[in-house]
């Protein structure tokens, strides 16, 4: 029993963490493709430079003496979240508007938002310098052991985990409110299905893109937040998972909010199974095998889990170009 | 006064010119059919009026508002509609989401007119949960004229409503055209039906380069026999 609470610890609720940050990601990449057309390179940045911000409000409660039952941390990244919706407002005023309005063609947004990646990067790393942070300031991360029934070790799960996979869980259903019920929302889905009929319709593009950004920055937030919490806090936090988000909005379809949600969850169960060793489940069965267990049975070894997004990209783009959920081929 | 009254209208794409004079008025309830042959100016016409090109000269003006360079978004607060030739669903969106799309601008309770258009459309009220997308080509232009009509138009400007579609749809969407028009719409079509379009038009307009070259009611037109020579192939 211990091997399944082993597989369960390093396979589902590893491939479950970093599945719900790629999809968190994935959702703003495929919205931001959707009603503005270009590839946002700065997302990564984004999430980390949300992170930072909730790791100010978090300083600034701590300071100030207040006790939760949630980590602080958690609580200011709901204000966090706002801030950043307001700062990727800002940069989309600054940056893109302007390209956009002289008629730039995607890939000059693209690039732009290379600048913009190198920019907030160089921002940080300024005012925050380069070395790691705890999110929790105020008290250790709570550990839950959970005790598996006929096994000698227990489940164990973070309560930042946790937090992640409810806010994850919520996010998605809000979402996909928001995206079928509200005015707003069925009007981004217009404007990502045909942006010119949907200004011939009368439809305010202006809000749509507000709303874009909005959630865009607030997920990328939250992401980058949750995401430090697991671990740490590092100036280059995401722009290393920026590479698995774009596999994930790919895979999923781009411009197909439910399709980043799944992308994300593939890309991340793939890799933590590609990297998990299976020689641990075949050992208690080892006497009933033909071959011998080897000590290692890992797909892929560890140090090269980025590849893993990458062959499942390099797969969909030979033979599905357009993703699981039909989006837009590149 | 005319509802729609266009001026000695110049406009292009930059610095190209297309449209190099055109005179065109339509009154209230009329049906307008613009017809001419490839690259005269016709699509051009419509969409010059809906702001998505250069206009170096003349002006539009709908009823008594000079219009002339507005922007796509604001039409829809004129109530005039627009429905483009192709791509003119929401292809992700269901039937009922491209009726309410279509409604956008509107704050009030628009449910009657959803009705009233799935009473003209009986086949998409069936259909109303269906991505627009799946849909035949002949129930996508029903969409497209339904989305239209969600505004309760003055006027409604078709860019060939019957390209691509089978004779006997052909029939219908003119059926439909009618049956809009007689609810009060004013229609403003560009056809390449000419014959089908000008038997059914108050008023019909002949473009060639960019120019008027014959503007009269539809039946004097399809009488003219120089019209019949030149552009309804004989």
């Amino acid at each position: 029993m211990n091997e399944i609470v082993f597989f369960i610890n390093k396979g589902i609720t590893s491939g479950l963490i970093i599945g719900s940050i790629y999809a968190l990601g994935a959702i703003g990449v495929t919205l931001i493709f959707g009603i503005l057309r270009f590839a946002h390179f700065a997302h990564g940045d984004m999430m980390t430079l949300g992170a930072f911000v909730t790791l100010i409000l978090t300083a600034a409660l701590a300071s100030l003496g207040i006790v939760l039952p949630l980590p602080l941390a958690f609580i200011a990244m709901f204000p966090a979240m706002a801030i950043t919706a307001c700062l990727a407002i800002g940069l989309d005023r600054v940056f893109y508007k302007p390209l956009r309005q002289a008629g730039a063609r995607p890939v000059v947004l693209v690039m732009a938002s290379v600048g913009v990646t190198l920019m907030l990067q160089g921002l940080i790393r300024l005012f925050a310098g380069v070395r790691s942070r705890d999110m929790f300031i105020e008290a250790p991360k709570e550990i839950f052991r959970i005790p598996f029934p006929g096994a000698s070790r227990p489940l164990i799960i973070t309560e930042p985990q946790v937090l992640l996979i409810v806010f994850t869980f919520v996010a998605v259903i809000v979402l996909h409110w928001f995206l079928t019920r509200s005015r707003l929302g069925k009007a981004m889905r217009a404007v990502s299905d045909n942006p010119e009929l949907a200004r011939i319709t009368g439809i305010n593009t202006n809000h749509v893109v507000w709303a874009t950004w909005i959630i865009g920055g607030a997920l990328a937030c939250a992401a980058g937040t949750l995401l430090s919490m697991d671990v740490t806090l590092k100036p280059d936090l995401s722009f290393n998972i920026l590479l698995p988000i774009f596999a994930a909005t790919i895979v999923g379809g781009i411009g197909q909010p439910y399709g980043a949600i799944a992308g994300g969850f593939l890309v991340g169960f793939s890799e933590t199974l590609a990297v998990f060793n299976w020689a641990i489940l075949l050992r208690p069965i080892k006497d009933h095998l033909w071959f011998e267990v080897p000590a290692n049975l890992a797909l892929v070894p560890t140090q090269y889990k980025l590849m893993v997004p990458f062959l499942i990209l390099i797969i969909v783009l030979i033979y599905r170009p357009t993703g699981i959920f039909k989006g837009r081929v590149l | 006064m005319s509802l729609l009254d266009i001026r000695e209208l110049h406009a292009g794409y930059g610095v190209m010119s297309i449209l190099k004079g055109i005179n065109m008025s339509l009154e209230a309830g009329e049906i307008g059919v613009i017809v001419g042959p490839n690259g005269a100016g016709k699509s051009t016409t419509l969409k010059a009026i809906f702001g998505m090109l250069n206009i170096t000269e003349g002006s539009i003006s709908f009823d008594g508002t000079d219009i002339t360079g507005i922007r796509s978004e604001q039409l829809a607060e004129h109530r005039i509609a627009f429905v483009p030739q192709e791509h003119n669903v929401f292809p992700t969106l269901s039937v009922h989401e491209n009726l309410e799309m279509g409604a956008y601008v509107r704050r009030d309770d628009f449910s009657s007119v959803m009705d009233h258009v799935y009473d003209i459309f009986p086949p998409l009220k069936d259909k109303r949960n269906q991505p627009a997308g799946e849909l035949s080509g002949g129930q996508r232009q029903m969409v497209a004229f339904g989305r239209a009509l969600m505004i309760e138009p003055k006027l409604i400007l078709l860019d060939e409503p019957t390209a691509g579609l089978s004779p006997m749809f052909m029939s219908q969407i003119f059926d439909r055209v009618i049956a809009i028009n007689r609810t009060g719409v004013t229609v403003a079509m560009v056809e390449q039906n000419a014959k089908q379009a000008l038997a059914i038009a108050h008023k019909g307009f002949v473009l060639a380069g960019g120019c008027n070259s014959f503007t009269d009611t539809g039946q004097n037109l399809l009488n003219n026999p120089e019209v019949a020579a030149s552009f309804l192939g004989g």
